[in-house]
């Protein structure tokens, strides 16, 4: 029965030792993948693994990712919720995950609102 | 639901939702015996007797944000409609433990999907919440327990992407069928 063994845990680790050591900053951005039934339906995982291997691509140690339940808007669902310190939270709805990696290439990283995507400011 | 592993999803979050600190994910996989189960079990909060009793109903929540609950209706229609159940069992303070059976070969059934991204996803999602995934195909059994990977991997942070990506990608190689040998290729051959 394979579970993980120690030679398991060595690779993972060694895959991501690097990126671990990064993360150690104080948060700056806080993304909210709303994950409620409604969201996990009309692709908030896609949304959420895209948006993954693009933090782990940037390897910048100041954004968290999290997940939590349903907004209330259900229609415009998947929904992302970018927060940046300072700035008023931006609510994306309909996403997908070539527009989850467009919000965090040019939110995120450069600073610039998608306001095409935008469904509300908080 | 496309995909049956977005429903364990599903679940999993419920099971967060109510406050479990440790959440059991198993999916067995019995093609000869023509069944699929797959099950979440969490130590929450659990459920009073009379949400119990008016599970399925889409009209029933322990939200207060609104009045509708579509998950476990969603699955238990997903259940009946490929000859299969949903069983629930739990009580207030002893966690809950959600069971959904399928024919594993009927035409209604939903494929299973990619359940190692659900894993990825609830691991980054939740760093500080305990996942127990058990997947079993016949006889070959996988196992992935989330405590092993922080006590095992020193300074392994779950809320860092990269191990999620590194996990799901293992379990996505332990989950592939093993190779067929020349010998058996032959046979499948002549099957045919």
């Amino acid at each position: 029965m394979p579970k993980l063994t120690v030679e398991d845990l060595r690779q993972i680790k060694e895959r991501t030792l690097q990126a671990t050591a990064l993360r150690h900053g104080e948060a700056r951005v806080k993304i909210t993948v709303h994950m409620g039934t409604c969201g996990i339906a009309a692709g908030a995982r896609t949304v959420m693994t895209a948006l993954m291997e693009e933090l782990a691509e940037a390897g910048r140690t100041d954004i968290r990712v999290v997940t939590s339940g349903c907004m209330g808007m259900c229609s415009s669902e998947p929904n992302v919720t970018v927060e940046v310190l300072g700035e008023e939270p931006i609510v994306y709805q309909h996403m997908d995950a070539n527009r989850m990696r467009q919000v965090f290439r040019r939110h995120i990283l450069r600073g610039e609102v998608q306001t095409d995507f935008a469904l509300a400011k908080m | 639901m496309r995909e049956l592993s977005l429903h364990l999803l599903d679940l999993a979050e419920n099971a967060v939702t109510a406050g479990a600190r440790r959440v059991s994910i198993t999916v067995e996989e019995s093609p000869a015996e023509d069944r699929l189960t797959i099950r979440v079990a969490d130590d929450g909060r659990g459920l009073p007797e009379e949400k119990l009793r008016r599970l399925e109903d889409p009209f029933v929540t322990t939200r207060t944000t609104r009045r509708v609950g579509l998950g476990l209706s969603l699955l238990a229609a997903a259940a009946r409609r490929a000859g299969g159940a949903l069983r629930v069992r739990s009580a207030p303070g002893e966690g809950t433990e959600v069971c959904a059976e399928f024919r594993f070969h009927h035409i209604d059934r939903a494929p299973l999907g990619d359940v190692p991204a659900t894993i990825a996803v609830l691991i980054a999602g939740y760093p500080t919440v305990d996942f127990v995934y058990r997947h079993r195909i016949e006889e070959r059994e996988i196992v992935l327990d989330t405590r092993e990977l922080r006590a095992g991997g020193e300074g392994m942070d779950p809320a860092d992407p990269a191990v999620a990506d590194a996990v799901a990608r293992w379990l996505r190689d332990r989950l592939r069928p093993p190779a067929r040998s020349k010998e058996e290729d032959a046979d499948a051959q002549a099957d045919r």
